[in-house]
């Protein structure tokens, strides 16, 4: 009898600290990830003149707020993941600066009815932010081993309206296109032809320009109505280069 | 004595050798910024070594036979098993400005290099000290065997792969052991002897071969592109010029067409990749002689030229896989003149992948040159209509600033003049970069097209300029005369049907810019206006990166970094600033760091704590100061040569080999000179104590002068030569210098020796911790000021140290 009281006296006590644990753990996460949403939005203050506005999109905000981070980087970077910088994910690829994909998704500029591409799945991180504001994100990486890695973790998080491909983005997907936004994470060299074919007219497409940790300025091509197409280099900071009264 | 000497050759070679294959090494598993970091982490380990084998030398030295060979063992072991090691540590200098672990481990990477040094100089240093009376003459064995080592290693590279190489070098340690057992005339001597040879030959077979594959950074091209599926390496071939690599892509396919235009709406066919050392990609693109399948090369902002001439007689510089002579080919030059150094690459074209590439290099109009861009130039006849600059660096080494330590004589007012004699009239030279925001490269290259203009004496330089950007490259066009009204409208068509937007051209106006692809500011035709304008110098001035022109003496054209905008960039990390910041940078001040506090512990340190008469008196401030300058002046001259000879050798590699070659043989001819000179200056009573210093630093001060002055026009003649004559016309040059260089520092040995006999090892330590310290510092000054300048501090460091010894040492104090 003695040794059933231990038994169940171990077994609830074993329950009872999982389950603090648990808690603390999302507690701290969610901690965390709040003061990262405070550090966005007070960046994008500080460069409201160049983003040209004071705030980001609150639909951004709130699902960049939603979205578990450390679900999306490597193990032994969990602690790292809400800090404001890029994290290396493995296979030469990185997970972008927090305020970088905020700002990317709101350049965007994408509806609750939009469909959307993204090129370069990368860990899913990118996805999962546009999966809150969206109707269906689909996604596209070349690399086997990362694009199987998301597709299982956005999975496991519940995310019902990504479809993670693997292959080819330079083609996009012609059968489901046109897209409301595409936006091209992958490095690219041009910006490939049948995407802007695929980009519905008054659509826009994001691509980050420069090297892995190093996010130089955003490229937006934005297709107008008429078909005509304009693109901006978007420098995510405020920086003149001269200095004294220029 | 023989047999010690010959062990000393062996280690002086390998350890010479050595630190050539860490430059090809780290260059290619990580970046070329490492080259200062090698030399002065050679250096610390032979300071460091002078310093412990002082302090312990009643213990070793008569053990000397042990001592020696252990290290040489151990010299060998750690050959192989520190790069192991380094491509074990996970440094990632990407991520330097991200985390500060980064800099740890660099500290790692640096610790575990400097072993292999520290052993190789600790059985130097013994055996100088066991071998007093025969001084001179080890001392000519360590040095000839450096100077065979630095060419030795050029050598094995054009054989083996760099990581073959490593293992080889690794035997040089056990057959040095068996060379020193055989003369050591002990009952085991033979047996260890032949011990130590069969070691020697199986040592390069015990490595398993996947902990020698070469680990390239994951982020590098190479890296990358392998990623793809089915992607692989067909090929690979070695040469000290680089490692080239040729990469098969069958499912996802290159397409590499840098800034295409958004209005073309063609694919680039397949293309095999070429990267060399990982990093440098440059294409061979299938080609069918149709004109159709590459007509996507219309839609680059390169092939802005072609629209302005009528075939051509083109100059391509830096032909690499071929696109540019492709492009050539489809606006139908008349003839191509296509410059590659590499001749590898030119016979991946040429043979190995000849059907693929439509045999380019083969067709009657084009003609293929190995040759580097500069020398041709300078030395050919023939005049052009159109010269093309092609891009030869990566993307992503540009933008992350991977580059920002590496000289590049391409882009130097004086590379530009030498370009511009060789246009014929109405004639175009081309160059296109990258494009960053805020403008860098581009500027800089408009800017020093510009004083390469005055420079040619032309009054009005904007009449003879042009500037047009795609969304991610620049086009730079310098005409041999002023541009037409018809010129001006074809730039403008060319750029409308592309959506390319025009920088500058003459005539210009504000409404006429930042079109297509909008930046928030008209920044490249704000910054071009203002080069031009009378205010140059201040904009250059009051711009927050380095944009002011590149010449031959400070050919750091990818070096950008202003100290005072660091606190703002810094400041804008949280918003994605940090990419304002070159890397290679703050690398190399991490570095500097490092080698200040390494050489302090290592060397300095140990002699402060366990030598009982610590430098004391009145003779201390003359003797630091004395051999800290010196430290400081034979390096910083020694690294300024290093840079300016890759003008003339065209590689970094080839530079360090004959110069380094050069420096340490006469060098040590010098020193063993300057021991019988300033005996025969004490016997004629000559003002024996300052006047041989002096007379060696007024040598030294004649022949720098004399190499500033006029190096540069012998290196305009000379440059059609090759390379096996170009080596021994370094050697020959750096000799008179380096002999010279060579006396100082015995010089005050023999002072503090007869003086105060206690001080030399401190004379040794501060010396060897001032080279550590110089090799890093002579970069620094160098991106900064010039190899010029950093040649004059030199010569003022040896007058001080001239001046300090002028008066004798008291030796009562």
């Amino acid at each position: 009898m003695n040794k059933c009281r231990v038994i169940l006296f171990t077994f609830l006590v074993g329950i009872v600290s999982a389950g603090m644990a648990f808690s603390s753990d999302s507690d701290e996460y969610r901690a965390k990830r709040e003061r990262m949403i405070e550090e966005i939005e007070g960046d994008v203050k500080a460069t409201s003149r160049r983003i040209g506005k004071k705030e980001l999109s609150k639909s951004v905000m709130k699902g960049m707020a939603n979205v578990p981070r450390h679900e999306f980087v490597p193990g032994n970077l969990r602690r790292s993941a809400y800090e404001n910088r890029p994290l290396p994910i493995g296979y030469g690829q990185t997970i972008s600066q927090p305020y970088i994909v905020a700002l990317m998704t709101d350049l965007l500029d994408i509806e609750g009815d939009d469909i959307v591409l993204e090129v370069g799945t990368g860990s899913g991180y990118q996805a999962a932010i546009l999966a809150q504001l969206v109707k269906k994100v689909y996604t596209i990486e070349i690399i086997k081993e990362l694009g199987e890695q998301a597709k299982g973790r956005l999975e496991d998080l519940g995310y019902k309206n990504i479809a993670v491909q693997v292959g080819d983005g330079y083609y996009g997907l012609e059968g489901l296109a046109p897209f409301d936004g595409i936006i091209v994470t992958a490095a690219a060299n041009h910006v490939p032809p049948p995407l802007i074919k695929q980009l519905r007219p008054g659509g826009r497409m994001v691509i980050p320009v420069g090297g892995a940790f190093m996010t130089q300025q955003l490229m937006l091509v934005e297709k107008r109505n008429d078909g005509k197409i304009i693109t901006k280099q978007v420098l995510p900071v405020i920086f003149v280069p001269l200095t004294g009264g220029h | 004595m023989i047999r010690p000497g010959f062990s000393i050759f062996l280690i002086s070679a390998a350890a010479i050798s050595y630190e050539i294959l860490l430059i090809r090494l780290l260059s290619i598993i990580q970046w070329h910024h490492f080259v200062s970091m090698i030399i002065s982490l050679a250096l610390l380990g032979y300071g460091a070594s002078g310093t412990f084998v002082a302090l312990t030398q009643k213990w070793f030295v008569p053990r000397f036979g042990i001592f020696f060979i252990g290290n040489a063992i151990l010299f060998g072991l750690t050959i192989v098993g520190s790069f192991i090691i380094v491509q074990q540590i996970a440094f990632n200098p990407l991520e330097i400005m991200w985390e500060n672990r980064q800099f740890l481990r660099l500290l790692g990477v640096y610790l575990a290099l400097f072993v292999p040094f520290f052993c190789a100089a600790n059985c130097i240093c013994i055996v100088f000290i066991r071998f007093k009376d025969q001084i001179h003459r080890i001392y000519r064995f360590d040095l000839l065997g450096a100077g065979v080592g630095a060419l030795l290693m050029v050598i094995m590279l054009f054989k083996f792969s760099p990581a073959t190489c490593l293992k080889i070098l690794g035997a040089a340690g056990p057959f040095a052991a068996a060379l020193l057992a055989l003369s050591l005339h002990v009952s085991w001597s033979r047996r260890a002897a032949l011990g130590f040879m069969l070691f020697g030959c199986t040592a390069p077979f015990i490595w398993p071969q996947e902990w020698v594959s070469l680990r390239i950074s994951e982020y590098k091209g190479l890296s990358l592109a392998l990623r793809a599926p089915n992607a692989k390496i067909i090929s690979e071939h070695f040469s000290p010029l680089g490692w080239l690599a040729v990469v098969q892509s069958p499912t996802i396919p290159f397409r590499y067409a840098p800034g295409l235009s958004l209005n073309c709406s063609m694919e680039p066919p397949p293309q095999l990749g070429i990267f060399t050392d990982g990093g440098a990609f440059s294409p061979i693109t299938w080609y069918d002689g149709s004109r159709e399948h590459i007509a996507y090369l219309d839609y680059l902002s390169s092939a802005l030229p072609y629209h302005l001439l009528e075939g051509p007689e083109v100059l391509v510089l830096g032909a690499g896989g071929g696109m540019d002579v492709l492009m050539a080919l489809y606006h139908q030059a008349k003839n191509i003149d296509a410059v590659e150094i590499n001749p590898q690459v030119v016979e991946l074209v040429r043979r190995m992948h000849a059907d693929f590439a439509g045999h380019i290099y083969q067709k009657k109009k084009v003609m293929v040159h190995l040759a580097e861009a500069r020398g041709f130039v300078t030395e050919g006849k023939k005049s052009y209509d159109l010269i093309q600059v092609s891009l030869l660096d990566s993307f992503s080494s540009s933008i992350s600033g991977a580059g920002a330590l590496t000289p590049s004589y391409l882009y130097t007012v004086e590379a530009l003049q030498e370009y511009f004699h060789r246009l014929k009239p109405g004639g175009f030279l081309a160059i296109t970069r990258w494009l960053k925001v805020p403008p860098r490269d581009a500027l800089r290259l408009f800017g020093t097209a510009i004083t390469a203009c005055q420079k040619l004496g032309m009054d009005d330089p904007g009449q003879q300029l042009a500037m047009i950007r795609s969304w991610k490259t620049a086009t730079l066009l310098l005409k041999k005369d002023v541009f037409s009204k018809a010129e001006v409208s074809a730039i403008i068509s060319f750029c409308h049907e592309r959506s390319f937007d025009a920088v500058y051209y003459p005539g210009i106006t504000k409404t006429e810019v930042n079109r297509y692809n909008l930046l928030e500011e008209p920044y490249f035709y704000q910054g071009v206006t203002a080069l031009l304008g009378k205010e140059r110098n201040e904009f250059v001035n009051r711009y927050k990166f380095h944009i002011s022109p590149t010449t031959d003496d400070r050919p750091y054209f990818f070096h950008f970094f202003k100290w005072r905008t660091l606190r703002e960039i810094l400041a804008l990390k949280g918003q994605g600033g940090l990419p304002l910041l070159e890397w290679g940078y703050p690398v190399l001040i991490a570095t500097l760091l490092q080698a200040a506090i390494m050489s302090f512990v290592l060397v300095l340190l140990p002699l402060a704590l366990l030598t009982r008469n610590i430098m004391a008196g009145r003779q201390r401030g003359r003797i630091i100061f004395y051999f800290f300058c010196l430290g400081l002046a034979f390096l910083f001259i020694e690294m300024a040569f290093i840079q300016k000879f890759i003008l003339f050798l065209h590689h970094p590699v080839y530079s360090a080999s004959a110069v380094l070659c050069a420096f340490l043989i006469f060098a040590g001819l010098g020193s063993g000179f300057s021991k019988r000179w300033s005996e025969n200056f004490e016997r004629l009573r000559a003002c024996a104590n300052g006047l041989p210093i002096a007379t060696a630093v007024a040598g030294i001060g004649i022949i720098s002068f004399l190499y500033v002055i006029f190096l540069p026009l012998m290196f305009q003649h000379l440059m059609y030569l090759s390379n096996l004559w170009k080596i021994p016309i370094t050697i020959l040059l750096i000799a008179p210098l380096a002999f010279c260089m060579g006396m100082p520092f015995p010089l005050g040995l023999s002072k503090v020796a007869y003086a105060r006999p206690d001080f030399i090892p401190w004379a040794w330590g501060i010396n060897g911790c001032a080279s550590v310290l110089s090799a890093i510092l002579a970069t620094i000054l160098s991106v900064h000021f010039g190899f010029n300048l950093v040649i004059e501090i030199a010569l003022v460091l040896y007058f001080i140290s001239a001046v300090i010894l002028w008066r004798p040492l008291d030796k009562t104090t």
